[in-house]
C-alpha cells in the first residue's frame, strides 16, 4: 500500500499531503462547491443584466420573457446549494486512530473531488448561459423571432452545470468512513 | 484578452453596449427613405419624420420649415445621445466616446479660422459649427493671426493641442495652408486614435483597426484627387497621408505621383478591397466616387455590429448617424428645390 511506503520516507511532500486531515478536505471541498458554484451564478447574473437593462430602455416587452436567462443563471447556484448540502450530511466523524486511515482518507478526498466538480462546473456554466443570456437580450431587442433560437443555445449550456452536479452526486455517493471498530 | 472580453465587458460596457444597439435599432430604414423621396413638400418630410425616432424633435416646429431646420433638429438628437452615453461612461469609454468628436472639433476649427479669414461674423460662424466639435474658448479663435497664435492662444488647452506639434508655422493663415492645417490635424488625430485603440486590444483594436484603416485610405485617395492640378508638390502631399492603412506604404508612394484621376484609379485597382469601388465608376467621373465610398463605409459600419462586447459599435453608430443626417439632408434639399430627379444620386441606404 503506497501509504505503507511514504511514511518511510521522513520529510518528503507526500507525506504532508497525507498528514493533512481528511476533514480539511472534505470542508474546503463543501466550500468550494458553494462558493464557486455562487460566484458563476453571480458573474453570469450581472453579464445578462446589464444588457437587459439597456435595451429594454429602447424595447421594454422583452423584460419579461429575458428574465428565464437570469432563472438559469439562479439555477446554477441552487445546485451549488444542493450539492452542498449533500455533502456535508456525508461527513461522519471517525475515532482518532482511523483518521488517517486509507478509508478515511478515500472518503475525504471524495468530499473533495465533488465539491471542486461542482463548484467548477457551475462557474462555467454560470458563465455560458450569462453571455448568452446578453446576447439574446440584445437580439430580442432587434428581432423577436430569435428569442426562441438562443433560448435553445442556453438550455444546452445549462446542462452543463447539471452534469457537474451529477458526476459530483456520484462521487459522493462513495464516501464511506470507516465504520468505527 | 483577445478572446474573452465577454468575462468582463458588461462590468463597465454593458449598459451602454446595449443602448447603442437600441439607437440602432432606430435608424431609418429603406423603407423609410422611399417613403421620404415620395415627399413633395417639406412639410410632408415632416410629418414623415416625426412618424420616426425624431418625432419628439421635429413636432413643434412652426410651418414653413427650412432644410438647415430639419438637419438641425436631427443633428441636436444625436448630439443628445451623445452626451447621454458620455455621461454614463468610465474610463477607458469615456475616452474613446471622446476622440469621436475631434475630428468635428478640427473641422470646426477650420470653419471658424477660414470665415474669419473671408471677414464673417463670429456669432454667425458659430452657428454653423457642429455641435459635437464645440469646446469652450472656440470663439477666441477669430482673433488669431497665424498658427503660431492659434495654438498659443486657444489650443494648447483643448484636446487637439498634441495634434499641432507638425504644423506649427509663423506662415500667415491662408486658404491653402488653412487646408494643409485641417489635412495635418486629421492625420494625426487619425495616427493618435489607431494608436489608442491599439492600446485597447481585443476586439475593439481589430474592428477599429480595419474602420480607420479605411478612413485613412479614403482621405488619401481625396487628398490625392483634390490636390491635381494645385501648387501641393509630390512631398507635401506625401506628408498629409496617415502612416497606417492597407495604402501605406507603397500605395502612397504610387498616390503621391499621380496627376489625374485614371492614374488613381490604377493605383487602386491593384487592391482587392477597393477594386469594386474603383470599378462601378466610368472612366473620367469622379462625382460618383463619394457615394461609392461611403457606401463601403456604411457597409463595414454595419459589420461591426455583428460582434459584441467591443467599442466599435459606438463608433459605428456615430458614423452611421452622421449618414443618415447627409441623406435627410440631401433628400430635403432634392425636395425643395424641386429636383426629385436627383434624389437618387446620393442617398446611401443603411439597412
Amino acid at each position: 500500500m503506497s501509504g505503507v511506503i511514504v511514511t518511510r520516507a521522513v520529510g518528503s511532500w507526500a507525506t504532508a499531503m497525507l498528514k493533512i486531515s481528511p476533514y480539511t478536505f472534505s470542508a474546503i471541498g463543501i466550500a468550494v462547491a458553494i462558493g464557486v458554484s455562487v460566484l458563476g451564478a453571480a458573474w453570469g447574473i450581472y453579464i445578462t443584466g446589464s444588457s437587459l437593462i439597456g435595451a429594454a430602455i429602447k424595447a421594454p416587452r422583452i423584460t419579461s420573457k429575458n428574465l428565464i436567462s437570469v432563472i438559469f443563471c439562479e439555477a446554477v447556484a441552487i445546485y451549488g446549494v444542493i450539492v452542498a448540502i449533500i455533502l456535508q450530511t456525508k461527513l461522519e466523524s471517525v475515532p482518532s486512530s482511523q483518521i488517517y486511515a486509507p478509508e478515511s482518507l478515500r472518503a475525504g478526498y471524495a468530499i473533495f473531488a465533488s465539491g471542486i466538480i461542482v463548484g467548477f462546473a457551475n462557474l462555467v456554466c454560470g458563465l455560458c448561459v450569462g453571455i448568452i443570456g446578453s446576447s439574446c437580450a440584445l437580439s430580442d431587442a432587434q428581432n423577436s423571432s430569435l428569442f426562441v433560437k438562443i433560448l435553445v443555445i442556453e438550455i444546452f449550456g445549462s446542462a452543463l452545470g447539471l452534469f457537474g452536479v451529477i458526476v459530483g452526486i456520484i462521487m459522493s455517493a462513495q464516501a464511506t468512513w470507516p465504520s468505527k471498530v | 484578452m483577445y478572446g474573452f472580453e465577454a468575462m468582463t465587458f458588461n462590468i463597465h460596457g454593458g449598459y451602454l453596449e446595449a443602448i447603442v444597439r437600441g439607437h440602432r435599432s432606430g435608424l431609418l430604414t429603406a423603407a423609410d427613405y422611399n417613403n421620404l423621396c415620395q415627399c413633395e413638400t417639406l412639410d410632408d418630410i415632416k410629418m414623415h419624420l416625426t412618424a420616426t425616432e425624431y418625432g419628439p424633435y421635429l413636432q413643434n416646429e412652426p410651418s414653413p420649415l427650412h432644410t438647415t431646420t430639419i438637419v438641425e433638429k436631427c443633428t441636436l438628437k444625436l448630439v443628445d445621445e451623445y452626451k447621454h452615453m458620455l455621461c454614463q461612461a468610465t474610463e477607458p469609454l469615456s475616452t474613446f466616446l471622446e476622440y469621436i468628436t475631434y475630428g468635428h472639433m478640427i473641422d470646426n476649427v477650420v470653419l471658424i479660422v477660414t470665415g474669419t479669414l473671408h471677414e464673417r461674423d463670429v456669432q454667425e460662424l458659430l452657428e454653423k459649427c457642429h455641435p459635437l466639435g464645440m469646446f469652450d474658448s472656440i470663439a477666441t479663435l477669430a482673433v488669431a493671426q497665424n498658427m503660431r497664435e492659434l495654438y498659443r492662444l486657444v489650443l494648447v488647452d483643448t484636446p487637439l493641442a498634441p495634434y499641432f506639434s507638425e504644423c506649427i508655422t509663423s506662415e500667415d493663415l491662408d486658404d491653402m495652408n488653412i487646408e494643409i492645417m485641417r489635412n495635418t490635424l486629421y492625420k494625426a488625430y487619425l495616427e493618435d486614435f489607431y494608436q489608442f485603440c491599439q492600446k485597447l486590444g481585443g476586439a475593439t483594436a481589430e474592428i477599429m483597426s480595419d474602420l480607420l484603416a479605411f478612413e485613412a485610405d479614403r482621405r488619401a485617395v481625396n487628398i490625392t484627387i483634390n490636390s491635381i492640378g494645385t501648387e501641393l508638390t509630390r512631398d507635401d502631399r506625401r506628408k498629409l497621408y496617415s502612416s497606417f492603412g492597407l495604402l501605406y506604404p507603397y500605395g502612397h508612394e504610387e498616390l503621391a505621383i499621380c496627376e489625374d484621376i485614371d492614374q488613381v484609379r490604377a493605383v487602386m485597382e491593384k487592391y482587392p478591397p477597393y477594386q469594386p469601388i474603383f470599378s462601378k465608376l466610368s472612366y473620367g467621373e469622379s462625382q460618383m466616387l463619394d457615394k461609392a465610398f461611403y457606401e463601403e463605409e456604411v457597409k463595414r459600419l454595419c459589420l461591426s455590429f455583428e460582434q459584441q462586447f467591443h467599442y466599435a459599435v459606438f463608433f459605428a453608430y456615430m458614423r452611421l448617424k452622421e449618414q443618415e443626417i447627409r441623406n435627410l439632408m440631401w433628400i430635403s434639399e432634392c425636395v425643395a428645390q424641386n429636383q426629385k430627379s436627383r434624389v437618387h444620386d446620393s442617398v446611401v441606404f443603411i439597412f
